[in-house]
């Protein structure tokens, strides 16, 4: 279980990253959305792999439970990235209708200062 | 009056000339000269204790754990110092009153002058060296924006930008310095700093903090090579220059090394650095001053050289010396300042400070005349005037001071200065004042009135007592001063008279005033040499070398950030992998501590199937509909592991997230091409593959390493667990951590979410305020339309789950704070409810139909956490504690409230509003004329047969 969840989180990062390096702003919010999914799932896997143990007390019995802080933290992490996304994904759709280009270079001044004209 | 009062009043006398220029420049002048003078009799209360000789202290622990508090202390020396500071401050209060024009805008002038004076006057009080270095910093700031008042004149943004450059690049040296010198010292105050002389001098550390408290002390007090800068601050106004010349800006460094005198000097390695140092500025500056014809830049060359002379005396390590330096300090800021504010005056009302075009004004203007004359021949060291006390006793310590075995060097060179520190004073009173009336002054010359020439006169009064009764006068000053300086010990035996009989100083006292006359009779051929002669512009230099670093940065900030984004993402992803592989080699990993657990088929199936989505993803990436639909896959398995994981509340939060966010990249994919072009090079991916896989691996590896150990430190999570019913009366922990264990991490990130849905709203009015809105209404769609954009099926049953949705999450709100849910989940559940609205329905309809403005959702909803955690507040607990009970109402089962509820609607609300705020912006780029019907659905069979009917019939 433990190889499956690193080499997720592994490849989830490389993709990412791969796809982040792209010079296409859709690409890289694509990129960007991988590379949370494999932060988030590496956060929460920080508090250990445990399964059928939520950490819902039980009111009736002694039981172990998971470790609670790290889903606490990637919970926020979560909706945070949300907002992440959709600032990223409107600044990118912005800069297109501006200049009708989806290149994540600056365009060369010159070049710029010719489309204005 | 406490030393905290006398530290920020100048502070806060500063805020009030700003505000009252409106009620004129009077009221302006007054508010900082009173505030001045509040200070300077604050400090004269503390008279009797200092000449005591006792030590005033105040203090308050600030940072204590940094070693940074805010202690003061007021001995001898600083007494002299704020008294200088002060007094003198107050004088050119008076005086800039008359000086500034009416152009000039006066509160700036004084809240910037009373900035800096405040933060001189803590350089002086500061017994925490880490302290005085925040006030040394202030001192570079403050008179930077001074130096550069006139901001219309090049010179003076010029002068302005070069002495904050060389006083703040000194200031940095200092700190270093300063902070070695209280790592040996084992303390940042100065009072146990000063008591450990030996351990000091014999630290390994002793030379390199010497040096570079030096660099600090010699670029404020303008000493060679680094005198360049104070000339140059010569384009300020003239009360500026009077004040940051005589008495206090330049006066910072001297300060410093007669501070630290008594744990630094007595060295070789001090008395060859700073003896020397002191004697090449006080040479050069002689020289070259008496070249210069701008009467500003003359004195301003005079003021290096005496610097370099006080300098010296410090240098020279002896109990004498220091007395001597610190009596010259009093006596060149009184006739030094004199001297400014004459030039100032000349400047004023002649139109003109070119000596060449000067003199002959003692007819015109005698009241000046006589007040620059007296302090003039004070600086050549005229007897019976101040001047000639202290320079008799720099002269007799010169004379017996060896430099590297040579009796002679430092005596003749110390003449050689004199002589041209005479020459120079006697060109001042005979090219400005001597000589015949002429008839082309560029104005009409004429004694200013009373307000200007009062504040010189009373310093040029001064200069005469000190000079005449110096034992009664300043005697009692020196005596404390210079206790101060050297540190506690006997003062050595003194006496400040005019004659001491024949000595080898007066004789080269004597040997100076007459070479001196000799000079300036030789004057015009000498400057005719001078000026044929070749000589380094430091002013060039300086100017190269920030251009080298000017273009150095840019080489490399253009390197590294060339507009191009993947650049910058490859740089920081290579060197976050760099940075941790170093960490990695530089640390030990321990043995695996945990067995892996066999997974079963299930997580097999899922992981199989996100690594292929994922793998699909990057192939397939230009086809950028696709992608979306493959990180849907995506998302979904990372839900499932979490809910396989014991994550029920993660699980939820990341599909309902996952619905969310994809419904927003179709949104906005619906304006963007659906192809992405190939265009990079196959080299260039493979370069990136390559980053990719090492990053993917690192990443991987990392959390392989820790899922194989236990914690390496007790968790905290234990504690969670344990109090998570006991105190915050939840079972489910995660939402009780969210609400109320670490709640104010929660109320910051609903604020930071608001704040991402203010942005994208904030976007989408500019976007659609420019000319992108022409081109979205004139915008044919590049993918066939559906017929029916809303088909009768999915408008009926989206108004059927509607309030089923609403109810799920109304349940799953409720039932957060034992069971998986809560305000968060709550949140996105509502509002993807909504949203199906708005898909079913259309925009339009939708719109009309929304009651409440999204914004105000999110502001209530921050507003009610924020209510909800200031409650806490009236039970006396600190910001957002939380309190629960049980009610039990028959015949409904027990109940528990909880004021953590109330914490989460705020959550609730602020996630709604956020969510549909965000997807709301994006659809209104979809708005086109004509798009909204008054009708919910396009196609209606029902409407069309009564339409049709209507006509019929």
């Amino acid at each position: 279980m433990e190889l499956l969840v690193a080499s997720a989180v592994g490849i989830l990062t490389a993709a990412g990253v791969y796809l982040i390096l792209r010079r296409r702003s859709f690409p890289v919010i694509l990129g960007l959305s991988l590379l949370t999914y494999a932060v988030n799932v590496f956060l929460f896997a920080t508090g250990r792999l445990v399964t059928g143990a939520p950490p819902i007390l039980n009111k009736y019995e002694e039981v172990a439970y998971t470790d609670p802080l790290p889903q606490a933290l990637v919970l926020t992490a979560i909706v945070i990235s949300f907002g992440m996304t959709a600032v990223v994904v409107m600044i990118a759709l912005g800069a297109y209708l501006s200049s009708r280009d989806d290149a994540t270079a600056m365009p060369v001044e010159a070049d710029g200062a010719e489309e204005e004209a | 009056m406490s030393l905290f009062l006398i530290a920020a009043l100048p502070f806060i006398g500063a805020v009030f000339p700003a505000l009252l220029i409106r009620a004129g420049r009077n009221a302006a002048a007054s508010a900082a000269g009173l505030t001045t003078l509040l200070a300077f009799i604050g400090l004269m209360l503390h008279i009797p204790a200092v000449f005591r000789g006792e030590t005033v202290f105040a203090a308050v622990d600030w940072l204590p754990a940094l070693g940074l508090n805010a202690h003061f202390f007021l001995d001898g020396l600083g007494f002299l110092f704020a008294a200088m500071i002060l007094g003198i401050g107050l004088l050119i209060i008076l005086y800039a009153r008359y000086y500034l024009s009416r152009e000039d805008p006066m509160g700036q002038f004084y809240s910037y002058l009373l900035l800096f004076q405040g933060a001189m006057v803590g350089i002086v009080l500061s017994d925490n060296i880490l302290l005085l270095l925040v006030f040394w910093e202030l001192t570079s700031l403050s008179s930077f924006l001074l130096i550069g008042y006139w901001k219309h004149l090049p010179e003076g943004r010029q002068g302005a930008r070069m002495a904050l450059t060389v006083t703040g690049s000194g200031g940095l040296a200092m700190i270093a310095g300063m902070l070695m010198l209280g790592h040996i010292a084992g303390s940042y105050d100065l009072s146990v700093i000063l008591q450990n002389k030996d351990t000091i001098q014999s630290s390994d550390l002793y030379l390199p903090a010497l040096i570079l408290i030096l660099l600090g002390a010699f670029t404020k007090s303008a000493q060679f090579p680094f005198h360049f800068w104070l000339p140059h601050a010569m384009a300020a106004p003239t009360p500026v220059s009077a004040y940051l010349h005589s008495a206090t800006m330049v006066k910072a460094g001297l300060f410093l090394m007669a501070r630290l005198w008594p744990v630094l000097a007595g060295t070789p390695e001090w008395f060859y650095i700073v003896a020397t140092t002191g004697l090449v500025t006080m040479l050069l500056g002689a020289v070259i001053a008496l070249f210069k014809d701008d009467l500003k830049a003359l004195l301003a060359f005079s003021t290096v050289s005496h610097l370099g002379l006080i300098t010296m005396l410090l240098g020279f390590g002896t109990k004498i010396a220091a007395v001597a330096a610190v009596f010259h300090i009093i006596n060149h800021a009184t006739f030094k300042a004199a001297l400014f504010m004459t030039a100032g005056i000349v400047d004023h009302e002649a139109g003109t400070r070119d000596i060449k075009r000067l003199g002959g004004l003692r007819h015109l203007m005698p009241v000046t005349f006589t007040i620059g004359a007296v302090a003039a021949l004070s600086m050549a060291g005229i007897p019976p005037l101040n001047g000639f006390l202290s320079k008799e006793m720099m002269l007799e310590e010169t004379s017996h001071t060896i430099w590297n075995g040579s009796h002679l060097l430092v005596p003749a060179l110390a003449t050689v200065a004199a002589l041209f520190s005479a020459a120079y004073s006697f060109r001042f009173i005979a090219h400005v004042f001597l000589g015949q009336k002429r008839e082309d002054y560029p104005a009409h010359p004429h004694d200013p009135n009373t307000g200007m020439w009062i504040g010189p006169a009373f310093l040029v009064l001064l200069v005469v007592l000190i000079g005449l009764a110096s034992a009664k006068i300043a005697g009692p000053m020196v005596a404390t001063a210079a206790g101060a300086v050297i540190g506690g010990g006997e003062l050595p035996y003194y006496s400040l008279k005019l004659w001491h009989g024949l000595t080898p100083a007066l004789c080269m006292s004597v040997a100076a005033v007459i070479g001196g006359l000799v000079l300036l009779a030789l004057h015009a051929p000498l400057q005719r040499t001078w000026n044929a002669l070749p000589r380094p512009e430091a002013k060039t230099i300086f100017e190269a070398l920030i251009g080298a670093f000017t273009r150095l940065s840019q080489f490399v900030t253009e390197g590294l950030h060339n507009g191009v984004l993947t650049r910058y993402a490859a740089i920081m992803i290579t060197f976050t992998v760099a940075i941790s592989y170093f960490a990695y080699r530089g640390g030990t990993l321990g043995a695996e501590t945990r067995q892996m657990q066999d997974p079963g088929a299930l997580p097999v199936v899922g992981w199989f199937a996100l690594v292929v989505a994922t793998l699909f993803i990057v192939a397939k990436h230009r086809n950028r509909l696709l992608s979306l639909v493959l990180i849907g896959v995506v998302g979904l398995v990372v839900s499932m592991s979490f809910n396989y994981l014991s994550a029920p509340d993660l699980a939820l939060t990341q599909i309902s997230v996952e619905v969310v966010t994809i419904i927003l990249m179709l949104l906005a994919l619906n304006f963007m091409p659906k192809e992405t072009p190939v265009e990079t090079p196959a080299l260039t991916r493979l370069r990136d593959g390559a980053i990719a896989v090492v990053a993917g691996l690192g990443a991987g590896g990392l959390i392989y390493a820790l899922l194989m150990r236990d914690f390496a430190f007790p968790t905290i999570s234990d504690f969670h667990l344990a109090n998570s019913y006991k105190g915050g009366g939840g079972t489910n922990v995660v939402n009780v951590i969210l609400v109320d264990f670490r709640g104010y991490d929660t109320f910051g990130e609903i604020i930071v979410l608001g704040i991402a849905a203010m942005v994208i709203f904030a976007l989408t009015e500019a976007v659609l305020g420019s000319k992108v809105r022409a081109y979205l209404l004139n915008r044919k769609p590049d993918l066939p339309q559906a017929g029916d954009a809303h088909p009768l099926m999915m408008v009926v049953a989206t108004r059927v789950m509607m309030p089923l949705a609403l109810m799920v999450a109304a349940y799953i709100f409720f039932r957060g704070h034992n069971l998986p849910g809560g305000g968060f989940i709550a949140g996105l559940v509502a509002a993807i409810a909504i949203i199906m609205q708005y898909m079913a329905s259309g925009f339009a309809w939708a719109t009309e139909r929304q009651r409440y403005p999204y914004h105000a959702i999110i502001g209530s909803g921050v507003l009610i956490a924020a209510a909800t955690g200031m409650g806490a507040w009236f039970n006396g607990k600190p910001f957002l504690t939380s309190d629960f009970g049980y009610l039990h109402w028959p015949p409904l089962e027990e109940f528990e409230w909880a004021t953590a509820a109330l914490f989460d609607l705020g959550v609730f609300l602020a996630v709604v509003g956020a969510v549909l705020l965000a997807l709301e912006s994006l659809s209104r780029f979809a708005w086109q004329p004509g798009i909204s019907s008054e009708h919910a659905m396009d196609i209606n069979p029902a409407r069309d047969e009564a339409a049709k009917t209507g006509t019929e019939g």
